[in-house]
């Protein structure tokens, strides 16, 4: 590992912290076209549990649509998908969510004039007795999830609109672990945020990984990436070109694989020319 | 696990909520909290002492205050309709046609048909639960803009109900029960006891609320603030019942009107359901990806609007002792125009059922003092309008304020 900072992408060497050798998450195969357009073509993907693995490219890589057929928006036109081992058929979004499979899109699907509370259990409320809410435990479980990702807000019954930027996402990704998550997708989760909110949001991040969640994280921003991802896995052109160890690669080797300045067409080039940096 | 956890006793709130983040609110802000019928009350006032001003006294009488409160009945009926469809972020133009239609239903029923009371009033219901079914099934499927629905189910119940009164303008009700409705006054045992029984409901819930809250290690409201909250209301109640009592007792109607409004504010307030509405009318599309049914929702409200629509018509039918193939024209918009004024935006998931009713008063009392003061319906439609245009300004103007300040 000391120089090679890039493993064939099926690779089952990687650690996963649980010790488990089989990922939580693992596509194989997977190719989807949208007419003439190949948006993907054969890829493969996996993603442990208790790590973080950053999905870079350029735009029209195909990032967005692995990210939705993982997510049930999009059916593959071929490949397999595996939740811990098991083949799964993950044939919508509500099938998704039955398999543990929580995504945040960039737009957070919150309800503006509902309170934190609300919008966490929304559609998934508790009941004292049928039909009276259960605003008591709801709230006390909403407050638990909330200090288990250290997310700091004025209080939970006021409507999020009234909240920032970055303590808006971490109500988005809270909601996520309420509902059980096992695999979390973020889609570009800082791309909207300040300085400060973003730190926020890094941290939230962290706290995923630590509560043993398998996360994916879609960003255009190499820095953030670089500070909180485990891999980083690089689509170029609908097919997966670069997997990188971030402890051991640099953002320059990165980007040299986004814009395939690095690597002529395919995967292998075992990190033959590390310094060319741009494109 | 985090520090945060660590860092203090077990209560949860200790980390998570800090009071000190919370950017001062707006006065934009504020209108939409609980405070938010503080300016609404002030109105009324206002309109209440100039009326008493000019007319000698004679507007704060008992015995017209209470017949104020008897002329709202069918607009506060209808304005509760309005609110719900509102906080979906639609509207129904076509309450005041169902409210009449099923009225006309119901008249026709017992007048022509010999049917007795009883099934009359059951098919008016059903009449305004099917208009309401139609308008929302085309709502929510067809997903064709409420307003344009409703205008049409309006236009065409206009037709329907003339079609049913076969060209006569007035049916008048001769069914005692019919007429008994609205026009009754309850027995002092249950115009006192019913309000004072629900009264003290509400206490023991406040209070019930607060310890569990306290025990569950859950942030509560200073005692002060709840003490006020409950003495608020109580003089409120109370109030009410004795003005009520200071005349001929307590109208049933107004046990009707407040006992639908408590119905819808414990639906809207303290069910998954009534969360689901205004969750609907705050972003669908977050409703959707909750996995909520949301063409759903919009059929049960739009259909529970029209039924409250044809309470209000069978409540009106009663009071007037008639039916007429004439809707009234202001009814529409003096319903709207309730719920509005009372703060419940127009463009969907912000307000409260409770305060349509000092919607309903302000309205009613415009009606009320003019006629006092002997004005002809040209001034009062003037006035009205007026009235409205300044409430649904309001009502722009604190959304745009909130989303300057938003995010
Ligand atoms: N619904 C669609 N219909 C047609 N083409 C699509 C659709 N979604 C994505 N594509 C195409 O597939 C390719 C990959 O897109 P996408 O997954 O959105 O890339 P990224 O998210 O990495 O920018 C692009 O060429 C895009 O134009
Ligand atoms: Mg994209």
């Amino acid at each position: 590992m000391a120089d090679s900072s890039i493993s064939t992408p099926t690779a089952p060497s990687r650690p996963g912290q649980t010790g488990v050798a089989e990922p939580r998450l693992r596509l194989t195969g997977i190719s989807k076209a949208f007419g003439a357009v190949q948006a993907l073509s054969n890829v493969d993907f996996e993603v442990y549990a208790g790590e973080v693995v950053g999905l870079v490219g350029d735009n029209g890589a195909g990032k967005s649509t692995l990210v939705k057929i993982i997510s049930g928006v999009e059916q593959a036109d071929s490949g397999e998908i595996f939740l811990e081992g098991t083949p799964v058929k993950i044939t919508g979004p509500s099938a998704a969510t039955r398999l543990g499979i929580e995504t945040v899109y960039q737009d957070l699907a919150l309800c503006d004039n509902l309170d934190v509370v609300a919008n966490l259990f929304l559609g998934h409320e508790e009941l004292d007795i049928w039909p009276v809410l259960s605003e008591v435990s709801m709230e006390r479980e909403a407050l638990r999830v909330l200090s288990v990702l250290d997310v700091k807000i004025p209080s939970v019954r006021v409507p999020v609109s009234l909240l920032s930027g970055g303590q808006r996402q971490s109500i988005a990704v809270a909601k996520t672990i309420l509902r059980q998550a096992r695999v979390v997708l973020l889609d570009e989760p800082t791309a909207a945020l300040g300085v400060a909110q973003t730190r926020q949001v890094l941290n939230l991040i962290k706290r995923l990984r630590e509560q043993g969640l398998a996360v994916v994280v879609i960003s255009h921003n190499l820095a953030d990436v670089f500070e909180v991802v485990d891999r980083v896995i690089v689509l170029r052109l609908g097919r997966r070109v670069a997997t990188f160890d971030v402890k051991s690669t640099t953002p320059e080797r990165v980007v040299a694989a986004i814009t395939g300045a690095e690597f002529g067409a395919e995967v292998d080039a075992n990190g033959s020319n590390g310094g060319g940096s741009q494109s | 696990m985090s520090e945060a956890v660590k860092q203090k006793q077990p209560a949860p709130t200790t980390s998570v909520e800090v009071p000190s983040r919370l950017p001062r609110p707006t006065v934009g802000q504020l209108l939409r909290t609980d405070l938010g019928f503080v300016p609404v009350l002030l109105t009324l006032l206002v309109i209440a002492a100039y009326f008493a001003l000019t007319t000698d006294g004679l507007f704060l009488t008992p015995r017209n205050l209470s017949n104020l409160v008897l002329q709202i009945t069918q607009i506060g009926v209808l304005a509760l309709g309005s609110t719900l469809v509102l906080l979906l972020g639609e509207i129904d133009l076509s309450v005041a046609a169902v409210s009449t239609l099923c009225s006309v239903v119901m008249g026709v029923l017992t007048e022509r048909q010999g049917v007795s009371a009883g099934w009359a009033i059951l098919a008016a219901l059903v009449t305004g639960a099917l208009t309401g079914l139609i308008n929302g099934l085309l709502v929510a499927f067809i997903r064709i803009p409420s307003f344009i629905v409703t205008l049409a189910a309006s236009i065409g119940y206009s037709g329907l109900l003339l079609y049913l009164l076969a060209g006569q303008s007035t049916l008048i009700i001769h069914d005692t029960f019919i007429v008994s409705l609205a026009n009754n006054y309850l027995p002092d045992a249950l115009g006192i006891g019913l309000p004072t029984l629900a009264l003290l409901l509400y206490i023991g819930f406040v209070v019930f609320n607060y310890m569990r809250r306290k025990r569950a290690g859950l942030r509560t409201q200073p005692l002060p603030r709840l003490l006020l909250q409950i003495v608020t209301v109580a003089v409120i109640v109370e109030g009410a019942v004795a003005l009520f009592e200071s005349y001929l007792g307590v109208p049933q109607s107004v046990i009707f009107l407040t006992g639908l409004i408590l119905l819808c504010w414990l639906l809207l307030t303290k069910t998954p359901f009534g969360r689901y509405v205004y969750a609907v009318g705050g972003n669908a599309e977050a409703a959707r990806r909750a996995g909520i049914n949301v063409p759903l929702i919009r059929v049960a409200v739009f259909t529970m609007c029209s039924t409250l629509a044809a309470i209000g018509g069978v409540l009106a039918a009663s009071r007037g002792l008639a039916v007429a193939s004439q809707i009234d024209p202001t009814l529409l918009l003096d319903s709207i125009a309730a719920a509005v004024i009372g703060g419940v935006s127009l463009f969907g998931g912000k307000g409260s059922v409770w305060t349509l009713i000092l919607g309903a008063l302000i309205i009613g009392s415009l009606e009320n003092g003019l006629d006092l003061k002997s004005q002809g319906t040209d001034v009062k439609e003037m006035v009205e309008g007026v009235v409205l245009v300044i409430a649904v300004a309001a009502d722009a103007l604190i959304r745009r304020a909130q989303a300057r300040r938003g995010r």
